[in-house]
């Protein structure tokens, strides 16, 4: 260890006695860059070598613009699904007390630990025309499996714990103290839940709901098998770069895999500034 | 090691007032459709999981499982979770001493490029390589030329796989150690100890809780990973076919019985990853930190 | 082991937390930094220690720069402010902790680190609990523990942060006697922080009072309590009661009346700030060269009473301490002269 006087001024990292400094960020640095930066600049760089019409024609097709419709709107009505039923599994599992809860909470992190196409091929068999669910929906006119409707189920189940994960910390830090506060200044329930819970959470339900969002749109294994796949009504963007990619034409791959982590980002962006907003008004 | 601040555990409804708590018809409602929805999108796909793999008999699930091919499945798997789980353990621990016990600039935006994996689609984290390493890839001509082949082979679907499980240690590691503090490696090395021994005998020991518990979920989405290894692997049977690779042929050949009898196996896999995860978090909350969920 | 610092500037991300600090430690000696948080009592510490390096200046043990040596190499036991215990080992494998990780020869044999560990739990009066976990052991046992630990290394200097701040009231004196028993009987150097005056005071040989990153004095408990050297001092070390004054012919003057006080030697004329302490005056009768005033507010503080005087045309209010049967509390006026006192410039 050098011990010659520090600098004053700019410095790159403050003086620490901790030693591995230079060796672990090194390491990590390399290792980040090889498997993740590298990979996906190469990504970067085939799309832009595209030129800007070749990248619009492929973007512009209708099959490609009916992916990513499908895709995006999917995602997006799974995770408006899951911010409801998700914070009420929360608030059931953080406020109420029942023979269970323990197993009920671990469950929650199933979509997790399950590989995707095992959930893919489960609730595929639920949801199928003569599965146990689907059997029964199948008199009120409704079919699931091979519709975007599947594509909506396949998704909520992915997406469920992100919301819960990130709405139950929070809701589990709640001052009791504020409840009362609010019930001895007149509020009846509803407008405590409304008025005083509500706005305390946004923040954590709009993450909740961004996590599931962007998941949702990338998700492949689960999908596949409930989608049905027909191009133009159940087929999703993940799934047509695939397509691309066995028909070796990788511009389209490459243009598609761009074009959908662009939307992503920006949709992310747009999350982030809801949440930025919301944090300034709520605390 | 009894924590004596835990054990004056006040159970939640005894401090339920009734003024902060909803009417019980409201309470069985709410619990009422949280039971129902768990049990719909998470208990019955489980279920289904094990009553369609034994749907005839204990005999054909056993045949299934013991096909040559479910075989091969099986131990590519536990190869490539055997090497990208290693190496994620080691950029994991490397990355959370860097990022926690160090201030320096750009940390933050590292910490972000770290989380990156997960916001990329799997089926674009195998597409990257795709372009880097296939036949028109950037560096195709070169490896084949060498007869390096990384595509549609065991490298491939190792790298897809390191990339998608890339972040689980280490953003388990680094909100850990950053709470700890550099308190104690100050004492160690006060005492004498060098870089390596601080880490071995006080960090390490500190941490080991939420390392295995990046591990284990590190390791079930390894062995789990279907998007990017499906479009690295080339689906070659019993050569690169990983078991979720292998339940999506066999379902799609309609051998319903085989795919949810390797699906079953990824499903015990599962369960046993949560229930060592529960039984993680309640012996040892405190010590993997309030990090759970992604 | 004798300790200098010479000249220490240290500066975080450009802020300044000490300014050219320099302080002679005796070798033995048991020495308080005393301060506000703020103060750089901890920085200056912890530069001592080698856990943060200065931005300027040195550091010798002895006559050996120690600047230029690592944490390890200074052979410093410290401390830590929460103990920094490690609680995935037993009391006996942190006390051993120090020597187990040192290298070949140096290393002592597992039963030769068992021997020191329990003998340094004597020591420190916790026999039998060499199989506890941190976890298991109170308060004041895991400061114990602590203090154990650092001693195991043998080391030149023994430095404590806040060793008692998380400790109760009670337990803290208990402490605070038993640690100057140690140092006694040890000899170590031995440097300590602390915000607590009464700690401060009571334990040290010496005590340095610090204020925004500068030494403001050091001596002993009676020095910095008697004669403290500025007001700062003045205010944080003990109670001080100050008025404005003026200095004129070599006198000090209270609006147009002396004070029976000459004014120290190449005292500038004009105004100035008188301070004493509420407890250090002289009550008197009559009153010709004094401070009169009139009670304003009087309290009972414990075998005391504190009265509150409006002095002079534009009604001062100063505090000053009376017998609690002392008649003057009751009156409505009431005339005394500092015993000992102090003038600063005017702020």
């Amino acid at each position: 260890m050098t011990t010659a006087p520090a600098q004053a001024g700019w410095r790159f990292r403050q003086p620490s006695v901790i030693p591995g400094f230079g060796l672990t960020l090194g390491f990590s640095l390399a290792y980040l860059t090889l498997i993740i930066l590298i990979p996906l600049s190469g990504l970067v760089w085939r799309s832009a070598a595209l030129g800007w019409t070749d990248f619009w024609a492929i973007v512009a097709d209708r099959r490609t613009l009916n992916a990513l419709k499908i895709s995006f709107g999917t995602a997006f009505i799974a995770a408006a699904v899951n911010v409801v039923f998700g914070t009420i599994v929360a608030w059931v599992l953080v406020r109420y007390r029942f023979p269970g809860r323990r197993i009920a909470d671990a469950m929650v992190d199933l979509p997790f630990a399950l590989p995707t196409a095992v959930a893919g091929i489960a609730l595929t068999t639920l949801y199928a025309p003569n599965g146990w669910i689907g059997q029964l929906l199948m008199p009120l006119g409704i079919k699931v499996a091979y519709t975007p409707l599947g594509i909506v189920v396949a998704l909520v189940f992915i997406g469920l714990p992100f919301v819960v994960r990130t709405v139950q910390p929070i809701m589990e830090e709640i001052d009791r103290e504020v409840e009362e506060a609010a019930a001895s200044l007149g509020a009846s329930r509803f407008q405590i839940i409304t008025r005083v819970l509500f706005p305390g959470l946004a923040p954590a339900i709009i993450t909740g709901f961004a996590l599931a969002f962007a998941r949702g749109v990338g998700e492949y294994g689960s999908v596949i098998f409930i989608a049905g796949n027909l191009p133009f009504k159940s087929e999703i963007a993940p799934l047509l770069i695939v397509i691309r990619l066995e028909e070796y034409n990788y511009e389209a791959a490459t243009a598609i895999a761009a074009i959908m982590l662009a939307l992503s980002f920006v949709m992310l962006l747009v999350v982030n500034l809801a949440q930025t907003w919301s944090r300034k008004r709520y605390g | 090691m009894a924590d004596p601040e835990i054990k004056s555990y006040e159970p939640l409804h005894e401090s339920l007032s009734a003024a902060v708590t909803e009417s019980r018809p409201v309470r069985w409602v709410a619990m009422g459709t949280a039971f129902v929805f768990l049990a719909v999108f998470l208990l019955l796909p489980l279920i289904v999981v094990f009553h369609e793999a034994l749907a005839k008999g204990v005999g054909s699930y056993a045949e299934a499982l013991a096909s040559p091919d479910t075989r091969s499945a099986i131990r590519l798997t536990l190869l490539v979770a055997a090497i990208s789980v290693p190496l994620n353990v080691i950029f994991g621990i490397s990355a959370a001493w860097a990022i926690a016990k160090f201030e320096f600039k750009g940390k933050a935006f590292l910490t972000t490029l770290i989380d990156l994996p997960f916001s990329v689609s799997p089926v674009i984290s195998g597409l990257v390589y795709v372009l880097l390493f296939g036949a028109q890839g950037l560096l195709g001509e070169w490896l084949k030329a060498h007869g390096i082949v990384i595509l549609f082979a065991v490298p491939g679907i190792v790298l897809a796989t390191v990339f998608v499980t890339f972040p689980f240690v280490a953003r388990e590691l680094i909100p850990l150690m950053q709470e700890q503090g550099n308190g104690d490696e100050e004492a160690a090395l006060s005492l004498g100890a060098n870089g390596w021994q601080t880490f071995r005998y006080v960090t390490l020991p500190n941490v080991k809780w939420g390392l295995l518990y990046g591990v284990l979920l590190c390791n079930a989405r390894a062995m789990g990973e279907f998007g990017a290894v499906s479009v690295v692997s080339g689906h070659i049977r019993g050569l690169t076919n990983t078991m979720p690779l292998h339940v999506e042929i066999l379902y799609n050949e309609y051998n319903a019985v085989g795919a949810f009898a390797v699906a079953s196996l990824l499903a015990g896999l599962a369960l046993v990853t949560l229930v060592l995860k529960t039984l993680l978090e309640m012996r040892y909350g405190a010590e993997i930190a309030a990090t759970r969920g992604h | 082991m004798e300790v200098r610092v010479v000249n220490v500037r240290k500066e975080f991300e450009l802020f300044p937390a000490l300014h050219d600090v320099s302080l002679d430690i005796r070798s033995g000696e048991l020495i308080a930094l005393l301060g506000p948080s703020g103060s750089g009592k901890t920085t200056l510490l912890r530069l001592i220690a080698g856990l943060e390096r200065p931005t300027k200046g040195a550091i010798f043990f002895g006559d050996e720069d120690a600047s230029q040596k690592s944490i390890q190499e200074r052979n410093v036991g410290f401390v830590f402010q929460h103990y920094a215990l490690f609680r995935h080992m037993t009391v006996a494998d942190n006390i051993g902790f120090g020597l187990k990780v040192r290298h070949g020869a140096a290393r002592p044999s597992a039963q030769e680190i068992r021997r020191r560990a329990s003998e340094l739990l004597d020591l420190v009066q916790l026999s039998g609990l060499e199989k506890r976990y941190p976890a298991q052991l109170s308060g004041g046992q895991r400061q114990r523990v602590a203090l154990a630990r650092a001693m195991a290394i043998e080391p030149k200097v023994l430095l404590l942060d806040e060793p008692f701040g998380a400790l109760d009231a009670q337990v803290r004196r208990e402490l605070r006697r038993w640690l100057r028993e140690i140092h006694d009987a040890t000899g170590h150097t031995t440097v300590f922080v602390t915000h607590d005056q009464e700690e401060a005071l009571e334990l040290a040989d010496r005590v340095v009072v610090m204020s925004q990153g500068r030494i403001e004095q050091v001596g002993s408990a009676d020095e910095i309590y008697d004669i403290p050297n500025s007001p700062f001092v003045y205010n944080f070390v003990g109670e001080s009661s100050s008025l404005p004054v003026k200095v004129e012919g070599g006198e000090l003057w209270i609006a147009d009346r002396p004070i029976g006080l000459s004014a120290p030697q190449g005292a500038p004329s004009g105004e100035a700030l008188l301070y004493f302490r509420p407890h250090d005056v002289e009550l008197l009768e009559g009153c010709s060269g004094c401070i009169a005033g009139t009670v304003a507010a009087s309290r009972r503080v414990a075998g005391t009473r504190r009265v509150e005087l409006e002095v002079g045309g534009e009604r001062q209010r100063v505090e000053i301490e009376l017998p609690v049967d002392h008649p003057a509390a009751q009156k409505s006026r009431v005339a005394f002269r500092p015993r000992r006192w102090k003038l600063f410039p005017a702020a």
